[in-house]
Order: C-alpha cells, then sequence, then structure tokens
C-alpha cells in the first residue's frame, strides 16, 4: 500500500536533540530499502500561501488556510505491506519522538 | 434426527467454534462482512440438513467448508471480482493444508486486528463485542445505550477503516507485540468494567458484558498458551481472568433486595460465588509461581487481582489486610502511574494508618485537580470526612459526588447521605469499599 507520512510539529514535544534529530539517516535507510519513494521536508507556514476560487474570482492569501501551532513539516512517500509496517517506519523517524506523524494511506484509484 | 437434538448440536458448535470459523473466513476473504453473513448462513443450513441428513462427524468443518464455498460462489457471482476470486480459490487450497495450530492462530488475528490502536477504543470495543464474541448488534446498542443504526454505523467504519487505512490480519510483529498485547488486555478490562460498573444508565451492573470479558479473557489465556511467541503474556493473561473473576463474584451481593447498592464494607459474604473465587485464586497461585520462578517484575493486572485476592480471602470487612492492599497500590503506582491508583490508595492508607492521613492524601488529590469531574474524589473525600463525624464539612463534596455520578442508583446514595448524613452505611463508591 502507498502512504503518506506526514510530519507535524508538536509543541507539546521535547525539543529536538541534535544528536538524535537525523532525518538524513532515516531517509538513507528506507530508501534504501526500496520503501521510501520520495519525500521533502517543507519551508514553515510563513511562506505558505492559501489559494481558493469561488463564483471564478481567484483570491490568494498569505498563510496557512488554517491557524494552528501543529503544522505540516515535510511529507515522505512510502509504500509497504501495510499499516503495522508503516507504523513500525514511521516510529524510527526523530520527527516521531520530536514532533508527531500523520500516516494516510492513498486513495485508490484504477488505472 | 429429532429437531431438538440438532438445534442443540448447532447451537453447541456456534457457541465454541464461531470465531474460530469467523476468524478463518475472515483470513481467507479479506472480508468481514462477507465473512460473517456466509458464517451465520452456513449455521442456518446446518438446523436444515443435519435433520434431514443426520448430524456430520466433524460439525465444525462442516460448517466451515458450507461457509467457505458459498463465500467463493458470492465472489465468483459477482464477475468483477475475479482477481479477488483467483486469491480466495488459492489460499483457500492453502487453508486446507495449513496445519492445525497455525487456524488457531486466526482467532489471535482475529482479535489483534480487533484491537488495533488505529481504531477508536468504542471501535475497538464494538468489533470485539461483533467478530469475536458474536453479539448482535442490537445487543452491543443496549449494552452500551445508543440507539441501534448508531452501533452499525459505527462497526461499518470500523470495517472500512481496516480496509482503507491497511490495517493487517495478523499477530503483530515482534518490535509492536508486547503494546498490542496489553491494549487487548485493556479493550478486554474495560468491556468487564462497563458491565461491572456501568458508565451510565440505572442500574450498576450490566452483568452480560462482564460476563462477555470473562469468556474472552478466558479465550485469550487458551490462545496464548497455544502460540509460542505469546508466551511472555500468559501470566498476564491469566492474572487478568483472576481479576475479573474475583470482582465478578461479588455480583449477587452488590445490590440487595430493594436494589439498592451495598457497599464491600456491608456485604453478606456467603453470597459470594465461591467457585468464581476458588478459580480466580487458583489463577493467580499459578501466576505468582510462575512470577517467582521467572524473577519478572508483576504485572499491572497480576497486582490488581492481588489487591482483590486480599479484599476476597479476608473473612470479614474489619480484619482486611488493608496495610497490604495500600502496599500494592504503591506498587502500582510505581509501574503505571496513575491520580486513581493514587486515590485508591489513598483511601487504603486511611483504613490502616488513620483516616485524618487518608484524607490528607485525598485532599491533596482535590487540589492537584487531576481528577476534576471524577465523582469518586469527591465521594471519597465526603466519605472520609463523614468517618471523622465532619458531616457539615463532608455536605458539600456529597453534592459534587451526587452531579457528578453517572448512574441513578449511585445519584440515589449520595442524595440519600445529604438528608441523612448519619446513616451508618459507608459509601459503596469508595474505591476501595466498591460494591
Amino acid at each position: 500500500m502507498d502512504y503518506v507520512f506526514f510530519i507535524c510539529t508538536d509543541p507539546e514535544a521535547p525539543e529536538p536533540a541534535p544528536k538524535e534529530d537525523n532525518a538524513e539517516e532515516w531517509v538513507a535507510e528506507v530508501t534504501a530499502s526500496g520503501a521510501r519513494t520520495t519525500g521533502h521536508r517543507l519551508r514553515g507556514p510563513e511562506d505558505a500561501t492559501t489559494v481558493r476560487l469561488r463564483d471564478g474570482q481567484l483570491l490568494v492569501s498569505d498563510g496557512p488556510f488554517a491557524e494552528t501551532k501543529e503544522w505540516i513539516a515535510g511529507f515522505e512517500l512510502v509504500t509497504c505491506a501495510d499499516l503495522d509496517e508503516a507504523v513500525r517506519i514511521a516510529s524510527r523517524h526523530p520527527m516521531a519522538k520530536f514532533g508527531r506523524i500523520e500516516i494516510r494511506p492513498f486513495w485508490p484509484t484504477e488505472y | 434426527m429429532p429437531d431438538d437434538a440438532v438445534a442443540a448440536v448447532v447451537s453447541a458448535t456456534a457457541k465454541t467454534e464461531r470465531t474460530r470459523i469467523v476468524a478463518t473466513l475472515i483470513r481467507i476473504t479479506g472480508d468481514w462482512d462477507l465473512a460473517e453473513d456466509c458464517v451465520q448462513d452456513a449455521f442456518t443450513r446446518a438446523l436444515r440438513v443435519w435433520r434431514e441428513r443426520g448430524i456430520p462427524v466433524n460439525p465444525a468443518a462442516w460448517v466451515t467448508t458450507v461457509a467457505k464455498n458459498s463465500a467463493i460462489d458470492r465472489l465468483r457471482r459477482s464477475a468483477t471480482e475475479a482477481s479477488a476470486l483467483h486469491e480466495i480459490v488459492r489460499s483457500a487450497h492453502h487453508a486446507e493444508r495449513t496445519p492445525v495450530h497455525d487456524i488457531e492462530d486466526d482467532q489471535l488475528r482475529l482479535i489483534f486486528t480487533c484491537c488495533h490502536p488505529a481504531l477508536t477504543m468504542e471501535a475497538r470495543v464494538a468489533l470485539t463485542l461483533r467478530t469475536v464474541a458474536g453479539l448482535s448488534t442490537a445487543e452491543i446498542a443496549r449494552s452500551f445505550l445508543v440507539p441501534e443504526p448508531t452501533m452499525a454505523k459505527r462497526l461499518v467504519r470500523a470495517r472500512a477503516k481496516i480496509r482503507n487505512a491497511g490495517i493487517p490480519y495478523r499477530v503483530p510483529p515482534p518490535s509492536q507485540l508486547a503494546e498490542r498485547t496489553a491494549g487487548v488486555f485493556a479493550v478486554v478490562y474495560l468491556l468487564f468494567n462497563e458491565g461491572y460498573s456501568a458508565s451510565g444508565g440505572d442500574s450498576i451492573v450490566r452483568q452480560p458484558l462482564a460476563l462477555e470479558a470473562i469468556r474472552l479473557a478466558r479465550l485469550l489465556v487458551t490462545l496464548i498458551a497455544r502460540t509460542p511467541s505469546m508466551a511472555p503474556f500468559e501470566a498476564e493473561a491469566a492474572a487478568l481472568l483472576a481479576l475479573m473473576l474475583l470482582h465478578h463474584a461479588r455480583s449477587d451481593a452488590r445490590i440487595d433486595d430493594t436494589g439498592e447498592a451495598v457497599t464491600l464494607e456491608n456485604q453478606d459474604r456467603l453470597r459470594w460465588d465461591t467457585a468464581a473465587i476458588d478459580e480466580g485464586l487458583r489463577l493467580l497461585r499459578d501466576v505468582e509461581r510462575q512470577h517467582e520462578a521467572s524473577s519478572s517484575r508483576p504485572g499491572i493486572y497480576q497486582l490488581q487481582a492481588r489487591i482483590a485476592a486480599v479484599h476476597m480471602t479476608a473473612p470479614d470487612a474489619a480484619s482486611t489486610d488493608f496495610a497490604r492492599i495500600a502496599q500494592l497500590y504503591g506498587d502500582l503506582n510505581a509501574i503505571a502511574p496513575s491520580p486513581v491508583i493514587e486515590l485508591n490508595r489513598a483511601v487504603a492508607v486511611a483504613m490502616t494508618q488513620g483516616v485524618e492521613a487518608g484524607l490528607a492524601l485525598v485532599e491533596a488529590i482535590d487540589r492537584s485537580g487531576e481528577l476534576d469531574g471524577y465523582y469518586l474524589v469527591a465521594a471519597s473525600r465526603a466519605d472520609l470526612l463523614r468517618r471523622l463525624g465532619r458531616t457539615e464539612e463532608a455536605a458539600p463534596h456529597y453534592a459534587r459526588a451526587l452531579e457528578l455520578a453517572p448512574t441513578e442508583i449511585e445519584k440515589r446514595f449520595f442524595s440519600k447521605q445529604l438528608t441523612d448524613p448519619h446513616t451508618e452505611k459507608g459509601s459503596p463508591w469508595l474505591p476501595l469499599s466498591q460494591p
């Protein structure tokens, strides 16, 4: 199954310890195992732009669409057998400790 | 073949084998609704066919085969599922050659899947009752005081999450086994407590749920004993069963003839179920023996079963070893810290080191706000003040308990305490002297 991991911040999580903040190692390992297709860290909500089209009119505004303390700091596209394997892989990402990770399965599409 | 003899065999087979057959069908078809429908149909057919042709040598195998064949037929009829059919025929063939112990594993797979932490607790409980215990949606809805369509929707939603999120149908991998097994125990114990203390409505006992929880714990003990990888959890499973049996033994004595609750302190101990107590104590002794042999730390259910055993072996309330109980709650708080456990410890301290000492601890918990909205904090505080003869100070806490109490029978009790503060009865909802 294909899953997106949303790597999120969590104000209640502990501050990242420099030594354990090793997302690069996780990326290298999960990519080498063949499970990770792509993924990236993202710039913060201060650099976000929200776009809406309403009654034919384009509305562009600064910031994320919802005011929240937790925001998406990155995403990873991971393919694995089932949710238990996805949980196992996600639990080893440093942001499982210093933030939180939301696992979302792809909407199934016939090609 | 007389009809009632056939009906008896069908219902006995359903009682002992239904879960295993459903579990196997889910593994083969990967479709929970289809599996349950086909097993239901197979039992209905058994009733008719066995009356005509006699009861087969192995009734469970007959039902399994009929259910499996009807699942294959149904998938075959929906032509678009060609690939699903290919898969099912392949795995059905494979299943026939699978050794017996692997088939028994299906029930563990089912239980672990029903209790998966990616499902809400409500969904886990509902799914376990529906699929493992075999209760009807209507029965589950009644037990949880929700309309049947609400419960049906909850079950549909749970099955959809299993399918869509890719929750696997298997015993979890070793790295997740300890947490997931604890999660299964938690679902069973929550079910028991729902039955035992009924979180709403006008009864404090919803026996059927407590009995289902005990039945599930028995099943778990059996399945774990058969599964080598589950050996580390054998003792805690037995301890959980022992704990529930020891509590359940008091069921009849908890309500008096007028329908009012009776405190543990005031219960007629002759009305306790000695068979349940004996079984609980025997299980606990076995657990303690294993525990000594392995020099492992006692688990949370083992400690709670020890506490229950101290209560249940005291000849009367006054000679209960509360010092031991206070110490056991301390041990429990050390491995699973919780303000509720600390509250229980505080009450045990009141019974052994003096009411003032216990009251000070209860007041500290109340002030901390950690258990805000939990009626037993107010109830305990009120009861200890009453025991000290400080009835005026007790009144506002009884009022708070009255407001927060979840069941009518408890509300009646607290309102009686308010209007008649000199009543002899202790609070039945003091954590330690719960009915």
